[in-house]
């Protein structure tokens, strides 16, 4: 199986040396294939089992019991609107509606240009700013339709290198669930977690 | 309500940089992981056991009793269970974006105690952010000789690896967890062995606790044991993290102790219910719990006890509150829905249970719903939860399955009429 640049091999080889057992590296090196290609290709997920050491059925078998590995593309901007309860309560499903109407697509689906993806997620531990929802699981609290569209404008118009909680809460959000206090400058750059050790943060200001 | 805080003290007081290493140390930080290294595992978990406190993650379990239960066999291992999906909880968020150092802090005290070199933070993959805050303070605490080999200057060895979730709920339930880390599907483990402690990730003694449990940690040590129990209410000790959401003037997460109404938490401290609307039921403790409802439960004392006897629990402390105009048959199909959508599948009760509840749900809802279908409900949930119980009685591998009960006994219980008002006219009874 073909190998991913040096870069990511590099950090697959850091995540796997911390674990006392190669297989647990399976789900952060599923996040390595999913930044290397936007979603889980047959060759990701090869080189995933290759490394670990576990067939390409395991790694499937894996990957397709979390919501978050995604098997096909679902656009370069993927929207999360929470419908749970909490979220309900507070008028999420007239938000989903809103975000249908304005991406122009069913929840589960991708626009035709592949820009932008939407779905409808349960809790993301955001309810006491509810409605809450995700870019790229960057959150944005207390939205409400008319923000959501405006939302999805802004990201056809202004098409941000990278997705960032803070600029996007104080653009189209309302009321957090807790204080925030501080504000970061880094982001998300796909349909996956911004985070230091997958090598998927970037900073929004540079 | 101004009663003293412990886990959320230090983001109240200083709210800009509760999260960084410098304000952490200034205000009395890692002192007790100091204190910890020198001391023996009998001490530690004596310590812990007689401050009485219990598990945050739901199922109120006593941390020291959960501890003195380890294997003798070596290694062992720590999990912190950071997994927080439950609709309505969003505390462990806000303690690991906020105080990173304090959970750190409760790690090491934890390790120490259970003779642990390899600790495992679990965050949900929803929680970018918090789990980057964590890592970060991870790393720094490597730098300070915190963590790695020698803690300390000592000769003990603690490795803490952060590792993300990827979207199960299912992944909270402990043995679940350990699974997922194992790099296998996210199922619950059958039980016996029923205790991690006894065997748990990589078949080794593993203890598992919830971010809350071992944020509260280092004032345990801090301020004593005695000054831990006095802030609480007789065997609920310490503090409690409540998650009010729903239709409340003020949501938020609010640092209580115990035994305060239901009345004084959502009409004072989360500010009652907004537009002149009024109460109609209330989640106390979580998408699994039974609901409460006004006059009955509103003058309860909020403690694990009391909210036993009346037939609920305190869960992970999420309490969502709902208003006169919420549709109770909408709000039950959304938390069954929840239920249906996490199952992982691997007992038929519950994998077709729940799909079974939230279809009969919908059609009720959509002014579909036959005459038989509030007992189909019942019998469809009886033999999800045998009996209809509570607690439960289990059938299935874990409790997910009966959870998706409550709501269901819930509104036949209390609002059949609204129930049947959909059957018999067709619509929905609040629309007007
Ligand atoms: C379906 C299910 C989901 C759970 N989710 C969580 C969770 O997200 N966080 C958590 O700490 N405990 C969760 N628990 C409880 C854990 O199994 C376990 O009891 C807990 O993490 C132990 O920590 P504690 O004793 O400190 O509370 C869940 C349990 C079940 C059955
Ligand atoms: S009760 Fe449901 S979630 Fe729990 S193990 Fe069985 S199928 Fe899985
Ligand atoms: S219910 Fe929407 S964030 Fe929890």
């Amino acid at each position: 199986m073909s190998k991913w640049p040096e870069a990511t091999e590099e950090r697959a080889r850091a995540i796997i040396a911390q674990y006392p057992n190669r297989r647990s590296a399976v789900m952060p090196l599923l996040y390595l294939a999913m930044s290397e290609e936007g979603y889980l290709t047959e060759a990701g997920m090869a080189r995933v089992a290759e490394l670990v050491g576990i067939t390409p059925a395991q790694v499937l078998s894996v990957a397709s019991f979390y919501t978050m590995y995604k098997l096909e593309p679902v656009g370069r901007y993927l929207i999360s609107c929470c419908t749970s309860i909490s979220c309900m309560l507070l008028g999420s499903d007239d938000v989903l509606h809103a975000l249908e109407e304005e991406v122009g697509v069913a929840s589960g689906e991708v626009d035709s240009e592949g820009l932008i993806g939407l779905e409808h997620a349960e809790c993301i531990g955001a309810c006491g700013g509810a409605p809450a929802m995700q870019v790229n699981y960057e959150l944005i609290e207390g939205i409400n339709p008319e923000k959501a569209r405006q939302l999805v404008e802004w990201l056809r118009k202004a098409r941000p290198e990278v997705v960032n909680t803070d600029e996007m809460q104080s653009l189209f959000g309302g009321r957090p669930s807790f204080d925030w206090a501080i504000t970061e400058d880094v982001g998300a750059v796909g349909p996956y977690p911004a985070y230091e050790p997958f090598g998927t943060v970037r900073s929004s200001t540079e | 309500m101004n009663a003293p805080l412990l886990v959320t003290k230090r983001m109240v007081e200083h709210p800009t940089d509760s999260h960084t290493l410098e304000r952490y140390k200034a205000t009395g930080g890692y002192a007790a992981a100091k204190r910890a290294v020198s001391m023996t595992r009998d001490e530690l978990v004596e310590a812990v056991k007689s401050s009485g406190l219990l598990g945050r993650g739901g199922a109120a379990f006593s941390a020291g009793l959960k501890w003195s239960f380890l294997a003798p066999a070596r290694p062992a291992y720590l999990v912190v269970n950071g997994d927080e999906s439950e609709p309505g909880t969003f505390k462990d968020r806000q303690l690991l974006e906020r105080d990173p150092h304090q959970l750190i802090e409760g790690v090491i005290i934890t390790a120490i105690a259970n003779e642990v070199h390899h600790a495992f933070i679990y965050i949900r993959g929803e929680y970018p952010k918090p789990a980057r805050r964590v890592q970060q303070a991870v790393e720094e605490a490597y730098r300070q000789g915190y963590l790695g080999q020698g803690i300390f200057n000592t000769d003990f060895d603690l490795e803490v690896i952060v590792h993300l979730g990827a979207g199960a709920y299912i992944c909270g339930e402990e043995t679940a967890l350990i699974n997922s880390l194992e790099g296998l599907r996210g199922e619950p483990r059958l039980k016996p062995p029923y205790f991690p402690a006894a065997v748990g990730l990589y078949n080794k003694p593993t203890i598992v606790n919830n971010v809350e449990t071992l944020s509260n940690l280092p004032h345990i040590l801090n301020d004593g044991v005695d000054a831990f129990k006095a802030l609480g209410h007789e065997a609920d000790t310490g503090t409690f993290l409540f998650s009010v959401s729903g239709h409340v003037e003020k949501p938020g997460n609010y640092e209580l102790p115990h035994g305060l109404t239901w009345r004084e938490l959502i009409f004072d401290v989360a500010g009652g219910i907004p537009n002149g609307r009024k109460l109609k039921t209330w989640i106390p403790g979580g998408a699994s719990a039974p609901w409460f409802v006004p006059p009955d439960h509103l003058d309860l004392p909020i403690t694990k006890d009391d909210t036993a006897k009346a037939g609920s629990m305190l869960g992970s402390g999420a309490v969502v509150v709902m208003n006169d105009s919420t549709c109770v048959v909408r709000a039950a199909e959304r938390v069954v829905r929840f239920f249906a959508h996490e199952s992982c599948g691997q007992c038929t009760p519950c994998r077709e249970g729940t799909s079974w509840l939230e279809l009969i749900l919908r059609r009720i809802e959509s002014g579909q719903g036959r005459e038989v279908d509030p007992d189909l409900l019942l019998d469809v949930s009886d033999n999800i939860s045998v009996g209809l119980a509570w607690p439960p009685k289990m059938t299935t591998i874990c409790p997910l399955g009966p959870s998706a009960v409550s709501p269901i006994i819930s509104i036949i219980k209390y609002f059949k009429d609204e129930v049947m008002a959909h059957i018999h006219d067709g619509r929905c009874p609040l629309i007007a």
